[in-house]
């Protein structure tokens, strides 16, 4: 049977949501396209995993040695390519992770396979890969029609598809790796936990998170004002921190916290997908953002459209009024 | 140290209301503002910040379209010693994968230690030019790089993954670095500066300059649409008093002040 391949993504030991993921996307479409899935773990010490993922697919291919148990895209590559052109699957679905940006392409373009990144879903129309995405920050998706070939690799952006475990078994299969030795030109050094700041947003029940559109950093007194009223905490999205208006740990987003709170206040932010990955379980959502097609709506309950200039000021009286 | 430094010059939406043309293959673009791609502008200030350290050459490279010679000015302007500009005019709608391959024709007949580009361009946000590019170079690469730490032939770089970890690799050059913003603070170019880039020459290299190799497209975009409803908000109306007040209301009624 036609093989779909799924690459495991696990960190310092621990398998990565994302996996589950992918193997949910790739149970749907193995089902339509009778496919057999094929879960590749490259690691060590897997037990623990393998216990985790059996139940999402019919086989899984271990490469175990001391050398994958960090992350080396160069290493991956060469194992990844020596399976994936012996046994050519249809379809080999990585994550769109910081592990997937640094690996996909550079794999896809050394087998000479057309690849896509950062896809929301994927179906096969008369044997062409049909894949969904978006573009122009998140304000409009694309349908995209790939090169017609007998092998594609996918990137899957994280929370396209809701883990679902399976009813499989897996069938576990130890192949040996073709290589073990990381390469001198480069080098895997450690891992560096973020740093632990003076507020732990993830903890308070209000959060308020600005992003762009506040403009000036002057506009920031406004918005503790407005979190000091509600007795919540300011977050933001990237571009906050990268004009460093902000601590990194303010930054909420799949490269920065995920936060939970009651309660979110987005402010002046688009809505990203990177932003909404650290906040779209929140409880409650609320944005503010003058663009009436801004993502962000996409993800509240309640939004105002107009200048948060007008708005923010107000809205902290009232808030106090009703105190 | 010499250095490529690979720009785009993309619509500047994060701020702005974007429609479709009547294509439906692309968006209108009157309205829109366009600017060097913002993760290029890191990538470029990085650039500027390992030539002020190590001395050596800058050459900024973009395939584009004629109005793509401002962008590329702009980069001259801050520290660029050299510009190229590949005649988009000359090829027929690249995808990411061809615009790599392009971009590899060109650059095999410079010199280079280090090639820098932005993580993901801001219109098609692929993320995969720098990483393929590497790939059809044949060298060692990064992506989503945060801090760079270089001496003549090796450097360490700082990858950002998720949930603020950060991977610490050491690699050889020459290499291809993919830049995330927030790495350094892209510097503004001073008048003089633009008035003395205003004169220097970019270089134009069409179809018939490029020795290229059969080039290939990996896929084609048959419709753009706007993404439909998930979660149906509630739009509030009115004054931002009116509004500011509703949602006031709105906060006490879940009990949250």
């Amino acid at each position: 049977m036609t093989e779909l391949f799924v690459l495991i993504e696990h960190r310092k030991g621990e398998i990565r949501d994302i996996s589950f993921e992918l193997l949910t996307c790739a149970k749907k479409i193995a089902e339509k396209e009778n496919l057999n899935v094929t879960a590749l773990l490259l690691g060590s010490k897997t037990d623990q995993i393998i216990d985790k993922i059996k139940n999402y697919a019919h086989k899984i291919y271990l490469f175990d040695d001391p050398v994958f148990e960090n992350f080396n895209s160069e290493i991956y590559q060469k194992n990844l390519s020596d399976i994936i052109k012996k046994e050519s699957p249809l379809l080999t679905l990585i994550g769109h992770t910081a592990f997937g940006m640094d690996l996909c392409p550079a794999l896809a373009t050394e087998l000479n396979i057309p690849f896509s990144t950062d896809c929301l879903n994927l179906t096969f129309e008369d044997k062409k890969l049909k894949v969904t995405r978006q573009m122009f920050d998140g304000k409009l998706n694309t349908h995209e029609i790939l090169r017609e070939n007998p092998s594609y690799i996918i990137t899957i952006r994280a929370g396209s598809f809701p883990a679902v475990e399976g009813n499989f078994n897996a069938e576990i299969v130890k192949l040996s790796p073709k290589e073990t030795t990381e390469p001198e030109y480069r080098k895997f050094v450690e891992y560096i936990e973020a740093a632990i700041g003076d507020v732990d947003i993830t903890k308070s029940d209000v959060v308020i998170g600005i992003g762009r559109g506040i403009r000036e950093q002057e506009n920031l007194e406004m918005i503790e004002e407005l979190a000091a009223s509600i007795g919540g905490v300011v977050g933001c999205s990237r571009p906050i921190v990268d004009a460093d208006w902000l601590p990194k740990d303010r930054q909420v987003g799949s490269s920065g916290k995920i936060v939970k709170p009651k309660l979110y206040i987005a402010i002046g932010i688009s809505g990203a997908f990177q932003h909404v990955m650290g906040m779209k379980n929140s409880d409650t959502i609320i944005a503010i953002n003058k663009d009436p097609n801004a993502p962000i709506f996409n993800e509240a309950d309640y939004g105002i459209v107009d200048d948060l200039m007008k708005v923010v000021p107000i809205l902290k009286e009232k808030i106090l009024e009703m105190k | 140290m010499d250095i490529i430094v690979c720009i785009k010059r993309v619509p500047q939406t994060a701020e702005a209301e974007v429609s479709i043309d009547s294509t439906g293959k692309s968006i209108q673009k009157d309205r829109l503002t366009f600017d060097m791609n913002e993760s290029d502008t890191y990538a470029l200030e990085e650039a500027v910040l390992l030539k002020e350290k190590f001395e050596g050459n800058i050459t900024v490279l973009s395939l584009g379209y004629p109005d793509t010679d401002d962008t590329l000015r702009i980069a001259l302007a801050k520290g660029a010693d050299n510009a190229i500009r590949i005649k988009a005019e000359n090829f027929e709608n690249p995808d990411a994968f061809q615009t790599a391959q392009i971009l590899k024709s060109v650059i095999k007949t410079i010199n280079f230690d280090i090639i820098l580009t932005g993580c993901i361009a801001t219109d098609d946000a692929y993320s995969q030019i720098g990483v393929t590019l590497a790939e059809l170079l044949e060298i060692p690469h990064a992506a989503l790089v945060i801090k760079v730490d270089a001496n003549e032939q090796r450097t360490h770089v700082h990858r950002e993954l998720e949930e603020g970890l950060i991977e610490h690799l050491d690699i050889k050059l020459p290499a291809l670095l993919t830049i995330l913003t927030g790495i350094n603070e892209p510097r503004y170019a001073s008048l003089i500066a633009i008035r003395r880039a205003a004169k220097k020459e970019i270089q134009q290299l069409g179809k018939e300059n490029i020795e290229l190799e059969d080039l290939v497209i990996n896929s084609v975009i048959e419709e753009l649409y706007v993404p439909p409803v998930t979660k149906q908000v509630e739009i509030l109306t009115g004054s931002p008093s009116e509004t500011a007040t509703k949602l006031a209301g709105i906060v006490k009624e879940k009990g949250l002040i």
